[in-house]
């Protein structure tokens, strides 16, 4: 069963401008697949839902997440201090396609292979535990992380990686200019990317991944209620291959998701 | 010690306690990851149409103090695949299955209700009050004549029990209610959403892409209670009160309004297995206070 578990806060401290790394510890933290979310419950009940999260990192009994305060929400959740109580969802929605069932046009068999793992802004956070693990099955892993002037988590991803590209929009640190350009420029070049960012750097990518048919997958992000399946707020336009042909579904983001293949998402629909 | 007995009689149907899910809030695989929906009095399902419906454009859900406001427009898979998967799946659970019906015309609805009264489900809850649908929707539910010619349509092709559940954005629920009773409704529930507006001032853009969306949440239960509390002074037949309901307690003062059985809708998507806490809730509030049935709620109100 999904559970709500009591974490503690063990700390929440700003790592850039408006970006704080929380880490809670609970016993009853298992694993997660990169990929997924928790929701966070605020103690200020005035704000009823819950905050989607994704996870950065995890490891037995201490979770990691990186979040940006973007509004009321987010700036109760920097106010948190070490020792705080937080309720937390244990893992939810499904991960990025690296282990467990191979697929029609996928396999899960990274040894040896090349793959770019593609962050923009606030959808870096899950390339760490994504680039953690796809080192541990043997992937030659390389990340390309774009922000607007300043970067984090760039030592995380280190530690995983074999090289780390920054693009920044304004040059202050790296590449001036996105990451697609950044990749392009550079001949970045692997045969599969990982993408988690704004929905026009998703769309960029998987447009350019389709035209050089490389796999991508990609992680959209679209406003919550739930956050397990119940509301159907949160949905996105993929399409799926019918007996009657190719027919756009809505699947909802949180139960379906957040992890799509760039060539599933009707990007325009 | 006589043990308690949370058991109700609802319009026909024998319930073992008397907290069900809202429809929209509700989805047997997804809320029953959180909890054993065995042990809530009846569910009641997502509204089912009798064809597929898309539903409105995202964003959909948006955030305001106390509550929330939603614009999905009752997406739902047709009634087809709903027996064959909701339905199919909820089999294995003893607890009753109320189906929320939608339509955007008389003939929709009657559609719907005649593929779903071939099936198991106990009763059906006809919505004529959902403020996300342009046709259809609450366009039925705000005037008592078109309320009525609902009512009466769905009764003459239904083998279940009919729940018409009703919007509070009218002057008089009173009207409307009474107008469903005399059509012959088993019950009623209400409320449903009340219609809601927010703008983001920082992007100067309505939050929702509907621009306005159904609000739900503790901020509307006075509304709710009021509402429970008028209809049950106006008509007999039986009430499934909610809007709002966060705690057994919330639970306890729809049953003393009026309520015979309640819904809890917002309450599960804040917190997942809201329907199960408010059961335990609402059995330590009636150990608490010495009552041993539901009945015992209702009549401790002195209002």
């Amino acid at each position: 069963m999904k559970k709500i578990i009591c974490g503690k806060v063990a700390c929440n401290e700003a790592i850039a401008r408006d970006i704080y790394k929380m880490q809670i510890q609970s016993p009853e933290l298992g694993q997660a697949k990169p990929g997924q979310f928790v929701n966070l419950y605020l103690a200020d009940k005035s704000m009823l839902l819950p905050r989607p999260i994704s996870i950065c990192d995890i490891e037995e009994g201490c979770m990691t997440l990186v979040y940006k305060v973007v509004g009321k929400g987010t700036k109760a959740l920097s106010a948190y201090k070490e020792q705080d109580d937080i309720r937390v969802s244990t893992p939810l929605g499904n991960g990025y396609f690296i282990e467990g069932e191979e697929l029609e046009h996928h396999t899960c068999d990274y040894r040896g292979k090349k793959v770019a793992l593609v962050g923009g802004g606030i959808g870096v956070p899950p390339m760490v535990l994504l680039a953690k693990r796809l080192q541990e099955q043997g992937a030659e892993v390389t990340a390309v992380v774009g922000f607007p002037e300043e970067a984090f988590l760039i030592q995380e991803l280190k530690g995983f990686c074999q090289s780390v590209h920054i693009a920044t929009d304004r040059g202050t640190i790296g590449f001036h200019g996105n990451v697609l350009e950044l990749i392009q420029e550079k001949e970045i070049l692997a045969q599969e990317y990982f993408a988690c960012g704004p929905k026009v750097m998703l769309r960029a990518l998987s447009q350019w991944c389709q035209q050089q048919q490389l796999s991508c997958q990609v992680s959209l992000e679209e406003r919550m209620g739930c956050g397990y399946g119940a509301c159907v707020g949160c949905t996105c336009k993929i399409k799926v291959v019918t007996e009657a042909g190719v027919e756009i579904q809505q699947k909802g983001v949180c139960k379906h998701g957040p992890v799509f293949f760039g060539e599933e998402v009707a990007w325009d629909a | 010690m006589r043990k308690l007995d949370l058991s109700v009689q609802f319009a026909g149907i024998e319930m073992k306690n008397p907290v069900t899910t809202a429809s929209g809030t509700f989805s047997a695989r997804d809320s029953g990851q959180f909890y054993d929906i065995g042990r809530l009095g009846a569910v009641v399902t997502k509204g089912v149409a009798s064809e597929p419906w898309a539903g409105n454009p995202t964003p959909r859900i948006g955030e305001t103090y106390g509550g929330m406001l939603n614009a999905v427009g009752l997406q739902n898979p047709g009634a087809d695949a709903f027996i064959a998967d909701e339905l199919a799946y909820l089999k294995q659970f003893s607890t009753p299955v109320i189906a929320n019906v939608a339509g955007r015309t008389a003939e929709e609805y009657c559609l719907a209700v005649e593929k779903l009264s071939e099936t198991d489900v106990a009763m059906l809850e006809i919505n004529i009050s959902c403020p996300n649908v342009k046709e259809g929707g609450i366009g039925f539910g705000t005037d008592p004549r078109m309320a009525a010619e609902i009512t009466r349509a769905v009764k003459s092709v239904s083998k279940k029990p009919i729940l018409v559940k009703l919007t509070p954005n009218v002057t008089d629920i009173t009207e409307i209610a009474k107008a469903v009773e005399a059509e012959g409704a088993d019950g009623i529930s209400l409320i449903n959403t009340l219609l809601g507006m927010k703008i983001d001032v920082q992007r100067k853009k309505p939050v929702l892409a509907n621009i306005m969306g159904g609000f739900s949440g503790p901020a509307i239960k006075p509304v709710a209670v009021r509402m429970v509390y008028q209809v049950r002074r106006a008509v007999q037949i039986p009430i499934m009160g909610l809007g709002g309901i966060m705690t057994g307690e919330d639970a306890a003062e729809f049953i003393m309004a009026g309520a015979d059985v309640i819904s809890v809708g917002t309450a599960a998507l804040v917190n997942p297995t809201a329907p199960v806490d408010i059961l335990e809730e609402l059995e330590a509030y009636m150990e608490e206070q010495g009552f041993k049935t539901i009945a015992d709620i209702r009549q401790a109100f002195q209002g």
